[in-house]
């Protein structure tokens, strides 16, 4: 049941944000100042408009778009940094592992959000700069699993006769305990997505991130309070979409630990 | 046990030392941090007597030093657009931060571990079931689209509640729901798999074997073996409402610390932001220092092993 709503829910969100731009019957852009704020279910706007009337089926469309792209480079760009920086920490024991896990303490002693939003309100606005915020402070949390694993992983049978039979460091880490710690940063990788879409709404909506006219849920939900009084659908679609691309993923990842890796707490 | 909590509260010492290093760290990523400390209006020829005034011309360690002098002393600077000390209006906020973390706290406590108890002990049964769509709802909604939907229910169309800001008790409850949505979400899922894990116990069983009645091996036995990871858990992510402070009160226009720290950021009061951001990362440390101090005198287990 988590496992078909999870992938259905995935899949349609990445159904809408590859197909966009056939969905969408209008340009998330192109504004009509005359067909503004028009309600749900107006000819031509299944959905809407918004202030500047532009086609909020459109805009929900594009913004799927721009979370996926932001979701899955953060989660990438994390999972490289964090997984390599955990292997080191798990496998090279002395300085290494306890610089690593000394810088990954100090990052914990800030709240997620906050970090990702202070370095973002520092680093500056745009796309590449929230990738790189989020990215900054979400690593933490696979070099933690990952030098975890590790710990285990190389006192492990297989680990000690490769390592009797000569084989090299390097060959060791990547050929015998990458493949058997993989699973981990999988499951990682899958229940942090939703954090980071939520994350990068969340920032883009108090004004950082992604900036308006670029159609991305957070910026629009921030639009849309100033019409909380007169357009309901401002608000409720974009932030829909959210909830529901989180639903999906949060599903799909529960139901992946169940079956990778039920021990493993997040 | 002496040993084990010297060796912590050194640990939490070098935490906090270093992430004050690290707020200092971040404000000079940006490359010429007095462009994040001027106002946005400033002429071009006084950039330089700005950047002697705050002491940017002097070397990278004097600076440092400086900061962290400061710090120590709670000395951060003045506001630049306040033209108070920093510090000071951080701490004048926090007393409002801190009634609707509490208030969502208590709000968490009183409705996710009943939720995880029941459906715990009704496995598989329609409580279960239900109270798992409500969990799994729980943690996908974002706070702050909650929030805005509150809004328009309750303050817009209803007009039972205030749309944002301070006062009495009907302003407290729209921010604080929404701010214990997504914990109590998390603390109910924490509660359901502890006293699962606890229901599977060889002590439940003889204790059922023995006879005892359901609400006894529940209560006595099962719950409380189960309380010592929810305590925990629900500590540690108790820091987590700090973070989710943040957005809640840009929502509702709630004048404490999470909302102070947007603003200076949007009017790039860095003064503001670096106490903000290093007063919050102190509280969050030494509540982090208090779970684990209270799980290793809750579990002996904890302090043994270390």
């Amino acid at each position: 049941m988590k496992k078909y709503l999870g992938l259905a829910l995935t899949l349609a969100v990445v159904v809408a944000a590859v197909g966009a731009p056939w969905l969408a019957a209008t340009d998330p852009m192109t504004t009509d100042f005359a067909g503004g704020l028009k309600p749900p279910g107006s000819p031509g706007h299944p959905l809407g408009t918004d202030q500047l009337g532009r086609d909020l089926l459109a805009r929900v469309l594009y913004g799927a778009r721009l979370a996926l792209f932001i979701g899955v480079c953060t989660v990438v760009v994390t999972a490289i940094v964090g997984g390599l920086l955990g292997l080191v920490a798990g496998f090279v024991e002395r300085w290494p592992s306890t610089a690593i896990m000394r810088l990954a303490d100090v990052q914990l002693s800030f709240p997620f959000i906050l970090l990702a939003l202070t370095i973002n309100a520092i680093v500056g606005l745009g796309l590449r700069n929230i990738i790189l915020s989020l990215s900054a402070a979400g690593w933490v949390v696979y070099a933690r699993v990952v030098r975890g694993e590790v710990l285990s992983v190389k006192q492990r049978d297989y680990v000690h006769a490769a390592a009797a039979l000569g084989v090299g460091r390097p060959r060791l880490l990547f050929r015998h305990v990458l493949p058997n710690v993989a699973p981990s940063i999988i499951v990682v990788a899958s229940l942090q997505f939703s954090q980071f879409v939520v994350a990068e709404a969340a920032i883009s909506f108090l004004g950082f991130g992604v900036q308006p006219p670029t159609p991305a849920w957070g910026s629009m939900l921030s639009e849309s309070r100033d019409f909380l009084y007169v357009a309901w659908w401002l608000g409720a679609f974009p932030g829909a979409a959210l909830a529901l691309t989180a639903l999906g993923v949060n599903l799909l990842g529960d139901w992946l630990r169940d079956t990778l890796d039920p021990k493993l707490r997040v | 046990m002496r040993g084990w909590i010297a060796s912590r509260l050194l640990q939490t010492v070098l935490v906090v030392f270093l992430s004050l290093t690290a707020v200092f760290g971040m404000v000079r990523l940006s490359g010429d941090p007095v462009l994040l400390f001027m106002p946005m209006d400033i002429q071009a020829k006084d950039v330089n007597e700005y950047r002697e005034r705050l002491g940017f011309n002097d070397p990278l360690l004097v600076q440092y030093a400086r900061f962290m002098r400061g710090a120590v002393r709670g000395d951060f600077g003045e506001s630049l657009r306040y033209r108070r000390d920093a510090l000071g209006l951080v701490l004048e906020r926090l007393p409002a931060t801190l009634l609707l973390a509490g208030t969502a706290m208590l709000l968490t406590l009183a409705l996710a571990v009943p939720l995880g108890v029941a459906t715990a002990v009704r496995r598989d049964g329609a409580v279960d079931h239900a109270g798992t769509v409500l969990m799994v709802l729980g943690q996908a909604t974002p706070g702050f689209w909650l929030g805005l939907m509150l809004i328009y229910l309750f303050a817009v169309q209803l007009r039972w509640l205030p749309t944002g800001g301070m006062g009495g008790l009907a302003h407290l409850v729209m921010p604080a729901v929404v701010l214990a949505a997504f914990y109590a979400a998390r603390v109910a899922r924490l509660t359901r798999s502890a006293v699962l894990e606890a229901l599977g116990e060889d002590y439940v069983l003889t204790a059922r074997a023995k006879g005892l009645a359901e609400r006894h091996v529940v209560g006595k036995h099962a719950l409380r073996n189960s309380a010592i990871p929810i305590v925990t858990l629900a500590g540690l992510e108790a820091g987590q409402l700090l973070g989710g402070a943040v957005v809640t009160e840009t929502i509702f226009a709630w004048p404490g610390l999470g909302r102070l720290t947007v603003q200076a950021l949007l009017n790039r009061d860095f003064p503001v932001v670096m106490a903000a951001v290093s007063f919050t990362s102190i509280v969050y440390t030494l509540m982090n220092l208090v779970v684990d101090l209270l799980y290793a005198w809750l579990d002996p287990r904890v302090r043994l092993r270390s």
